[in-house]
């Protein structure tokens, strides 16, 4: 019963959904009150009923309903409770309700912060957002209804795949999607503008906090998506250019890039067509994102063809969305123009800049990502690009972007004086020269071109962020008298120097060994040795495991103890490595089990990784600089 | 203006320049029969995979040199690696290798690959194998089967 209720709440979630894409949109055409009013409240309708749905399923998982496929092929008897919970997006189906779940949401918080909003322009925004809703709910079930009952009902469910069953894969997921799905509202507002043929200043000055707030939340997912790769996969690295990845990472890049260009649509009223394009952009590539990862065509060009249902409703959606954006883009994007001019000099072009580095970063990733799709198709080869490509092609626009950031955001608007600027920067460029020069020698022994230019470069970002801030806390006695969307701005920049210092220093001192071990004896790894005191069985709700008992010792001073296990999962049978990690702010130190070589014989990995703590806490900076910028009071005062 | 268009079109050169010259970090898939065959690149690396021959692997005791064979079910190719091996790599079970033929005509792989999923097979695998299936089936009897190599 509860299950046919979630089928039929979301039926009607896209019947609501279709008042709520169609009405609003007549209605701001016909300049109809009545029918512009309708957005709103359903939205509100649509939302509680997919809320419903989503209840009903998570009630299924959480009585272990298994005449539910769906769950049945996704959650287990002895699975624990939070785990029966996120095993809701586990697979295809759920993740698609998670995702009609999140917009739904995103749309009722843009209809209750819109009140300042011209009405008409508001309906448009939220007609937009009902109809890319219809197309997902439409998706969800036509090809992947969770819903569907089995005609035999299993004693017990498949459980859900090993590796999701981590706190860091729980909430990766929805935090993900809040971002990904965020950008649909920024692109709402692009074509709500381009529908209105009308876009301004005040445009960009609305569109500006949520598309940070949906670019936060998407950096907050990469970054947590990064440290369950790290710590779950077993093998210690943070980033690997899998398609999967690349797919969260491509809207990013154009989400970052947006937010730049909207600065400069919203203080100058210029780089509109632009912006417009980049909105656009970052929706289409998370779409393209879901198109990849859901329709089994990354897994295979054949596995698609074989089951093409799910793929060609993407497609199509995928055309319809972004053919249909792009034909209003021609149509109206030329008499958005705007004449005002700016030096050469000046954060304008700073930020024009930043853009086309940005884009030209997506488009590597693009190509590198859709590249042996083509060699397949086009029957030339099987080929794989693997990271060393990435990591090369990857250096060329962020390089020369690390050094701009820092003097871009000094730069003034329109015209900067050169002298005052190069005054001004004189002594963090200094510092960061010297830092990079010294630092890699004397803490790590060791140096090299490239760590040196990496580190100089990361010195030099952390430091220019951080001019603004302290000079505002010298003259005003606190950083408060800074405009918080400036602060945020620093902070954030700051974030990304914090990042690329983890990215150099781990890339270039990471240390990384295989070996065999028996009970009592030692690795030495860095300076660090790890004893392995002991082997013996632990046991957990749905595992078997080998638990190994490391202790770290440094100079004979004890660091720590760590537990690296290979567990066993009963029902699917599957090994996994669960890493021993001892982290700190500085490094972190990792051994994984191997393989059984002999009696009391393991073959283990042992890695030394320094500052790979700042890659992730640099995202997370990054991050809180958006939320800092978000709560600027300008954004909440009226149009 | 000019300046940024300048280094807009610089960039956009670089890129171009780049992607063309790293051609080579892309690697082929090579099945195993064409590499037995002699069909395959010498001087860069590429990938091979289908099942591990029961029986084949061959460990060196206490040490974490091994070998084993991989078999796309006409041709058998000795694999040697030094490492950790991935969680589900097994006799019988599927798997890919990064790496390049080594003097003995042995492959000398530095990566090896198999999926977290006992289900999931490497889809070039997959294809590989099923290309000699039936041949197994059928086609033995008449010696198409054959595993030929120069």
């Amino acid at each position: 019963m509860i299950p046919e209720l979630g089928h039929f709440a979301l039926i009607v979630a896209l019947a609501l959904a279709l008042c709520q894409g169609i009405l609003p949109l007549v209605g701001a055409h016909r300049n109809d009150a009545t029918l512009m009013s309708v957005a709103r409240t359903a939205a509100q309708g649509q939302f509680v009923f997919v809320v419903i749905s989503f209840a009903c399923l998570t009630w299924s998982f959480l009585q272990s309903d298994f005449s539910v496929a769906y769950v049945a092929n996704h959650s287990q008897l002895a699975l624990p409770t939070p785990y029966k919970i996120s095993a809701v997006w586990g697979a295809h189906e759920g993740s698609l309700l998670l995702w009609i779940l999140i917009m739904s949401a995103w749309t009722v918080a843009v209809g209750r912060f819109s009140r300042n909003l011209p009405a008409e322009f508001a309906a448009r925004v939220i007609g937009v957002l009902g109809l890319l809703s219809v197309g997902f709910l439409l998706f969800t079930l036509l090809t992947s209804n969770p819903f569907l009952r089995l005609e035999i009902i299993p004693p017990d469910g498949a459980d859900l795949n090993p590796l999701l069953q981590d706190p860091g894969l729980a909430i990766h997921p929805p935090l993900l999607y809040v971002g990904y799905v965020g950008f649909s509202v920024a692109f709402s507002f692009a074509i709500a503008a381009m529908l209105t043929g009308n876009l301004d200043q005040k445009w960009a000055k609305w569109t500006r906090p949520w598309t940070t707030l949906a670019w936060l939340f998407l950096t907050i997912g990469i970054a947590l998506g990064s440290w369950w790769a790290y710590y779950e996969l077993g093998w210690g690295g943070w980033w690997f250019w899998d398609p999967v990845e690349n797919a969260s990472f491509m809207p990013w890049l154009m989400g970052t890039a947006l937010i730049h260009s909207l600065a400069v649509t919203e203080k100058r009223g210029l780089f509109k067509s632009w912006t417009l394009l980049l909105a656009i952009s970052a929706f289409s590539l998370s779409l393209l994102g879901t198109f990849l990862v859901r329709s089994g065509i990354l897994v295979s060009v054949h596995a698609f063809a074989t089951d093409p249902t799910r793929g060609y409703f993407i497609l199509a959606f995928l055309g319809i969305v972004i053919i249909g954006a792009l034909v209003l883009y021609a149509i109206r994007a030329p008499e958005l123009d705007s004449s005002a001019g700016f030096k050469p000099v000046s954060r304008e072009t700073f930020l024009l800049l930043n853009n086309i580095l940005l884009v030209v970063a997506a488009a590597i990733v693009f190509y590198g990502t859709l590249m042996p799709l083509l060699y397949d198709v086009a029957g030339i080869g099987k080929i794989s690009i693997g990271p060393p490509w990435f990591e090369f092609a990857m250096l060329l626009p962020m390089l020369p972007l690390a050094f701009l950031i820092g003097v871009g955001m000094h730069a003034a608007w329109r015209s900067q004086p050169q002298g005052v600027l190069a005054r001004r920067l004189r002594v963090p460029a200094l510092i960061a020269v010297v830092v990079g020069v010294a630092l890699p020698g004397l803490v790590y022994g060791r140096s090299g071109i490239l760590v040196s230019v990496g580190v100089v470069a990361a010195v030099w970002i952390m430091l220019s962020s951080m001019l603004e801030p302290w000079r505002s806390w010298r003259r005003e006695r606190g950083a408060a008298a800074m405009p918080r969307s400036m602060l945020g701005m620093s902070i954030a920049h700051f974030g990304v120097g914090l990042f690329a210092l983890g990215v150099t220093i781990v890339s270039a001192f990471n240390v990384e060994t295989d070996q065999s071990m028996r009970t009592g004896g030692t690795v030495d790894v860095a300076g660090y040795s790890f004893e392995l005191r002991e082997l013996r069985n632990a046991e957990g709700p749905n595992f078997q495991a080998i638990e190994g008992r490391v202790e770290i010792r440094r100079d004979s001073e004890l660091v720590g103890e760590v537990l690296p296990q290979k567990r066993q999962y009963l029902v699917q049978k599957n090994w996994m490595t669960e890493a021993g990690i001892n982290a700190g702010w500085n490094r972190d130190l990792f051994i994984a089990l191997g393989d059984q070589l002999g009696n009391d014989t393991w073959s283990v990995r042992v890695q030394y990784k320094p500052l790979i703590r700042f890659i992730w806490l640099g995202a997370f900076i990054m991050a809180l600089g958006g939320a800092i910028a978000i709560s600027d009071r300008r954004y909440r005062s009226g149009a | 203006m000019l300046a940024v268009g300048l280094a807009a079109a610089g960039i956009a050169l670089a890129t171009v320049f780049t992607l063309t010259a790293m051609k080579d970090s892309m690697m082929f898939f090579i099945p195993v029969s064409d590499v037995v065959a002699g069909e395959y690149p010498a001087d860069r690396n590429f990938r091979v995979g289908g099942l591990v021959v029961d029986g084949s692997v061959n460990r060196e005791p206490g040490s974490l040199e091994m070998s084993f064979r991989v078999t796309d079910l006409r041709c058998e190719l000795p694999v040697r690696y030094t490492g950790v091996l991935p969680d589900l790599f097994r006799e019988g079970q599927g798997v890919v290798a990064h790496g390049r033929i080594g003097s003995e005509g042995d492959f000398e792989a530095d990566t090896i690959l198999a999926k977290h999923d006992e289900n999931y097979m490497a889809p070039e695998v997959a294809e590989s194998l099923a290309e000699h299936v039936s041949e197994q089936t059928a086609g033995l009897a008449e010696g198409s089967g054959e595993c030929t190599s120069p």
